[in-house]
C-alpha cells in the first residue's frame, strides 16, 4: 500500500496515545513518512479517545478520515468509527466487548477477532498490554515482519517489554495477513510533535529561559523543554500564573537572556498588560501562543484558529510586533529561531501562533532543507553604563517622562521598527505557494490548514497561497502570490474567516469561505470533497 | 560615594512631607556605603512598580526596571533568574504588593527567592488620589468608599511569615536610622527579605501622629523564634488600637530559589548534538 490510516480507540487513560506512537514507529522503521491525529478528551480517566495513524510514501501532513484498519478493544469505537472503514479494509476486535456491534460490515470490510482479554489473563500481563496485543495483530494484518515490531517494542517500550512481546506474539498469531506493506528499504525521519519542534526551534534559535504555566496545547512544550532543561542547557520555570509567567520572563529578558513563554488565549488574556510592557520598555519577548477553541475555556483539548486577530491586536497602545503562524513542525521549528532573533534584534514581543493540529499533531520532522539563522547578542546591564527600563513613556535614559516632543520621538522610534523588520522578512519566503501555481482557483489557508490544503490541492490541482508572516503582513509577497488567481476560498478553522477578514485590511477578497468550527481540523478527504463542491461551480 | 551622587537629575515631585522620602534617603545611604565597602553597584538592580513609591528608581541612578502595577515582584525574580550574580532590590506601594500583585509577593517568599521587596505602605491609594488599600482601617473613608470601607485589613507580616519569606521586618517612615539598619541587613540577606514601611501619605492619610504614639523598636526579641515572630506580628491588626513593633521580626537561614540557577552565556556549545541525539532518539 502506497499510503493507509489506522484508527485505534479505547478509553482516556487507556494509553491509546502511547500505543498510536509505537505503531507510527513500526511503520517509521519500514520508512514510511507519517502523521499522528490523537483526539482525546479533557479527562484524565474515561471518555473516548483515539488516535489515526496515517503512513505514506509521501511526505503527509494530516489525517484522513476514512481508515484501513481499526483496532477496537472496545464497543464504543466500534459504534463512532466503523463507518470510517473504507470499502476494503480490517477490523480487529475483541470479541467478549463487541458482541453485535459488527454486524453491519459490507463484504470486503473483515472482521478479525482477537480475545485480548483472554490473551493477557492467560500470559499474566497487565491490561494497558491489551494495546500491544492489537498492535501484535496489526502487524500481521499489515504483512510486516515480527523482527521489525520485536525491534521497536524493544527501543520504544523499555518498560515490561517481555511482556508486551509475549502478548503481542499471540495477536500476531491469531491474525492473518490482510495487506501488503513494503519495506521501502530508508531511513525513517524523526517523528516529532510540533511542540517539540518548536522547542528545538527554540533551543536552536539560543533561548536561554523558558517560562509557562500550563495550558493546553503549548503545555507539551514546557514539559519537553522542563525534561531537556540539562541536556540543552536552559532554564524552565512554571511560575504562579501567565502574569507572573510574563513579567518574570521581561525581568530575564532585562539581563541579556533570550526567552520565551507558552500558553493558550486564556492565559494570553492574562499576559496582554506584559506583553504591552515588552513594547514600551523594548524588552523582547518570544510568546506562543496555542489556539483552541473559545470562547472562555472553550473546547481545551481541541483545535481552532480563532486568535489571529486577538494576536495582532493584543495590548493596549501601539507598537510593533512580529506575529507568525507557522504550518507545521518544520515551519515552527524555523520560525521559533527567526523568532527569537526578530525579537532581540528589534526588542519586541514576538507572538508565534500555533494551534493544537501544529501543537500536538505527530508527524516525520524532516529539517534537512532548512537553514539556520543567526541570533544576535543582546546587551547586558554590566560596566559603567546605568540600564533604566521604563513602562511610562521615557527619555532616552529611561527616565519617566511626559514632555510631548519626547513622547512624540519615542514613539515614533518604536513605530520605525516595523519597516525595518518587514524589509528583512523580505528576504524569508512568507507567502507559501504550492499546488497547480497556474491554477485560476486559489485556496487561501494558515496555520495548521496548510498541510490539509496543500494535499486536497495536489489531488483537484489547485493553487494554496499560505501567508505565514501575519505581522508586519507581507503585502509585496502576497499580491504576488495573487497574480492570477481569479476564484479565492479560504479555509480556516473559525466562524468568522479570521485571515479573510486580515487580507481586506490590505485590498484583497476572498470569494468563499469554508469554515469549519467544531473544534475538529478538516480531514483530507472531507476538504477534498468540499473544496470539489466549491471550486466546480460556476458562480461562486 | 556619598548618598548625594546616587541622584539623578529628575525633579521629584512627591508631596511635601511624603513618607518616601525617607525610604528614598535611607535607600541611597544604604547603597552608597555597599559602594564603599565594594560591592558593585552596576550589578544591582532597582525595581518598582506603579503608584507613587514607583517613582523612587527615576530618583536613583543605579540600573533600574520600573514595572507595570502590581507586578514588581514578578519582574524583580526575573532578573535574579536571568542572573542570580544581580542584587535585586524591589520597591512597591501596598495596593501594588498586597492588593494587585499579592499573588507574586507570597510566592516569591514561598520560593525563598534572593530578592528584597521594600513595600511603602501608606495604607492608601496616593497617586490615583485616595482610596483604600488592602491595609487601610475598617471604616477608611477614601473616593471610592465614601461610607467607609467595609473590609478588615490585610496584616502583611502575618502574610509574610504564612508565605514562607525568610527576612520579615517593619520599618516607620520618621525613622531613618533604623530603615537604614534593615534596609542593609535585607539586602544582605541570602533569600527572600520584605520589609513593610510604614510610611505617611501626607495629603491622603496623614497617620504621623497615630504611629508615633504607638511604635516602639523591638529589643530583646528572638528573631530567629518562629513562634515569637507570630506573637509580634499579631500584636497590631493593622486596624486597632495596640503597639507597634518596628524592627526585624523574623529571620531564618533557608536554601534560595534562584541557588541552582546560573548565569547561562547564549548557546552552550553541545546543544547541536543535543538536538540530534534527541531527533536520533525519536525515529
Amino acid at each position: 500500500m502506497n499510503e493507509f490510516s489506522i484508527l485505534i480507540g479505547g478509553r482516556a487513560g487507556d494509553g491509546i496515545d502511547k500505543a498510536g506512537l509505537v505503531i507510527a514507529y513500526m511503520l517509521n522503521r519500514l520508512g514510511y513518512y507519517l502523521y499522528i491525529y490523537h483526539d482525546y478528551p479533557s479527562i484524565i480517566r474515561g471518555g473516548h479517545t483515539f488516535s489515526i495513524i496515517r503512513a505514506s510514501e509521501e511526505k503527509v501532513f494530516t489525517h484522513a478520515d476514512s481508515v484501513d484498519v481499526i483496532l477496537a478493544i472496545n464497543k464504543e469505537t466500534v459504534e463512532l468509527h466503523l463507518k470510517r472503514l473504507k470499502p476494503v479494509s480490517v477490523i480487529v476486535y475483541e470479541p467478549k466487548t463487541i458482541g453485535d456491534a459488527l454486524t453491519s460490515l459490507r463484504p470486503d470490510q473483515k472482521a478479525l477477532a482477537v480475545p485480548v482479554a483472554t490473551i493477557i489473563k492467560e500470559e499474566d500481563a497487565p491490561p494497558v498490554t491489551g494495546n500491544s496485543v492489537m498492535i501484535g495483530a496489526l502487524a500481521k494484518v499489515l504483512g510486516i515482519k515480527w523482527l521489525v515490531l520485536e525491534e521497536v517494542f524493544r527501543r520504544k517500550l523499555p518498560k515490561a517489554t517481555d511482556k508486551n512481546l509475549n502478548v503481542a506474539r499471540r495477536g500476531y498469531d491469531q491474525a492473518e495477513t490482510c495487506f501488503h506493506t513494503n519495506d521501502l528499504d530508508q531511513d525513517g525521519l524523526p517523528l516529532l510533535t510540533g511542540n517539540e519542534a518548536l522547542g528545538l526551534g527554540l533551543v536552536k534559535g539560543g533561548i536561554n529561559t523558558y517560562i509557562a504555566y500550563p495550558m493546553t496545547p503549548t503545555s507539551n512544550v514546557l514539559h519537553f523543554m522542563a525534561a531537556n532543561a540539562d541536556n540543552f542547557g536552559l532554564k524552565v520555570i512554571h511560575p504562579e500564573s501567565e502574569i507572573g509567567v510574563i513579567l518574570m520572563a521581561l525581568g530575564c529578558a532585562y539581563t541579556g537572556e533570550h526567552v520565551a513563554v507558552g500558553t493558550s488565549g486564556g492565559g494570553f488574556c492574562l499576559m496582554t498588560e506584559g506583553f504591552s510592557l515588552s513594547a514600551m520598555a523594548e524588552l523582547p519577548i518570544v510568546v506562543v501562543l496555542g489556539q483552541r477553541p473559545g470562547p472562555s475555556t472553550g473546547l481545551p483539548t481541541y483545535s481552532s484558529q480563532t486568535e489571529l486577530h486577538f494576536a495582532l491586536n493584543a495590548g493596549q497602545g501601539e507598537f510593533t510586533r512580529f506575529v507568525v503562524a507557522p504550518g507545521d513542525s518544520e515551519e515552527s521549528y524555523l520560525w521559533a529561531q527567526r523568532a527569537l532573533a526578530a525579537a532581540a534584534k528589534y526588542r519586541i514581543p514576538v507572538i508565534i501562533l500555533v494551534d493544537k493540529n501544529v501543537c500536538e499533531g505527530v508527524c516525520s520532522f524532516d529539517a534537512s532543507s532548512l537553514d539556520a539563522v543567526a541570533v544576535p547578542e543582546l546587551p547586558v546591564p554590566e560596566g559603567k553604563i546605568t540600564f533604566k527600563i521604563n513602562s511610562y513613556e521615557h527619555d532616552e535614559n529611561g527616565i519617566t517622562t511626559e514632555d510631548p516632543g519626547i513622547t512624540k520621538a519615542m514613539q515614533d522610534k518604536r513605530l520605525a521598527k516595523t519597516k525595518e523588520l518587514a524589509e528583512e522578512l523580505d528576504g524569508y519566503n512568507q507567502v507559501g505557494v504550492y499546488g497547480n501555481r497556474k491554477s485560476p482557483t486559489a485556496i487561501l489557508c494558515w496555520g495548521s490548514n496548510k498541510g490539509v490544503c496543500v494535499e486536497a490541492a495536489r489531488s483537484l490541482d489547485l493553487k494554496v497561497i499560505q501567508p505565514i508572516v501575519m505581522s508586519p503582513f507581507p503585502l509585496k509577497q502576497f499580491k504576488k502570490a495573487m497574480t492570477g488567481v481569479e476564484k479565492l476560498i479560504a479555509v480556516e478553522n473559525n466562524a468568522t474567516g479570521q485571515m479573510a477578514k486580515l487580507i481586506t485590511e490590505h485590498g484583497f477578497n476572498a470569494d468563499r469561505s469554508l469554515l469549519k468550527y467544531d473544534g475538529r481540523p478538516f480531514s483530507v478527504d472531507e476538504l477534498e470533497s468540499k473544496l470539489t463542491t466549491i471550486a466546480k461551480g460556476h458562480n461562486p | 560615594m556619598i548618598p548625594k551622587e546616587l541622584s539623578t537629575n529628575t525633579t521629584n515631585t512627591w508631596c511635601p512631607g511624603c513618607g518616601n522620602f525617607a525610604i528614598l534617603n535611607a535607600a541611597k545611604s544604604v547603597l552608597a556605603a555597599l559602594s564603599n565597602e565594594g560591592y558593585s553597584l552596576s550589578d544591582t538592580v532597582l525595581v518598582s512598580g506603579i503608584g507613587c513609591h514607583a517613582k523612587i528608581v527615576d530618583y536613583i541612578n543605579v540600573n533600574s526596571f520600573y514595572s507595570i502595577h502590581g507586578r514588581a515582584t514578578p519582574a524583580a525574580e526575573g532578573i535574579k533568574i536571568g542572573n542570580p550574580e544581580l542584587t535585586v532590590v524591589g520597591f512597591a506601594g501596598d495596593g501594588d504588593a498586597y492588593g494587585e500583585g499579592l499573588e507574586h509577593l507570597l510566592f516569591a517568599a514561598k520560593r525563598n527567592i534572593n530578592i528584597t521587596m521594600i513595600i511603602h505602605d501608606n495604607r492608601v491609594y496616593g497617586l490615583t488620589t485616595g482610596q483604600y488599600t488592602p491595609t487601610s482601617p475598617l471604616g477608611y473613608k477614601g473616593r471610592s468608599t465614601p461610607k467607609g470601607s467595609a473590609e478588615l485589613p490585610f496584616n502583611p507580616i502575618e502574610l509574610m511569615l504564612a508565605g514562607g519569606a525568610t527576612y520579615v521586618a517593619r520599618g516607620y517612615s520618621h525613622g531613618l536610622e533604623l530603615l537604614k539598619k534593615l534596609f542593609r541587613e535585607a539586602i544582605l540577606h541570602k533569600g527572600f527579605s520584605v520589609i513593610d514601611v510604614l510610611q505617611v501619605c501626607a495629603t491622603y492619610f496623614n497617620e504621623y501622629d497615630y504611629y508615633t504614639e504607638r511604635v516602639y523598636e523591638l529589643k530583646d526579641h528572638d528573631a530567629t523564634d518562629y513562634e515569637a515572630a507570630w506573637r509580634r506580628a499579631g500584636e497590631w491588626d493593622y486596624n486597632g488600637d495596640a503597639p507597634i513593633a518596628l524592627g526585624l521580626i523574623y529571620r531564618k537561614a533557608a536554601p534560595c530559589f534562584d541557588a541552582s540557577f546560573k548565569k547561562t552565556g547564549g548557546k552552550t556549545p553541545d546543544r547541536t548534538e543535543a538536538i540530534n541525539r534527541f531527533l536520533s532518539d525519536n525515529k
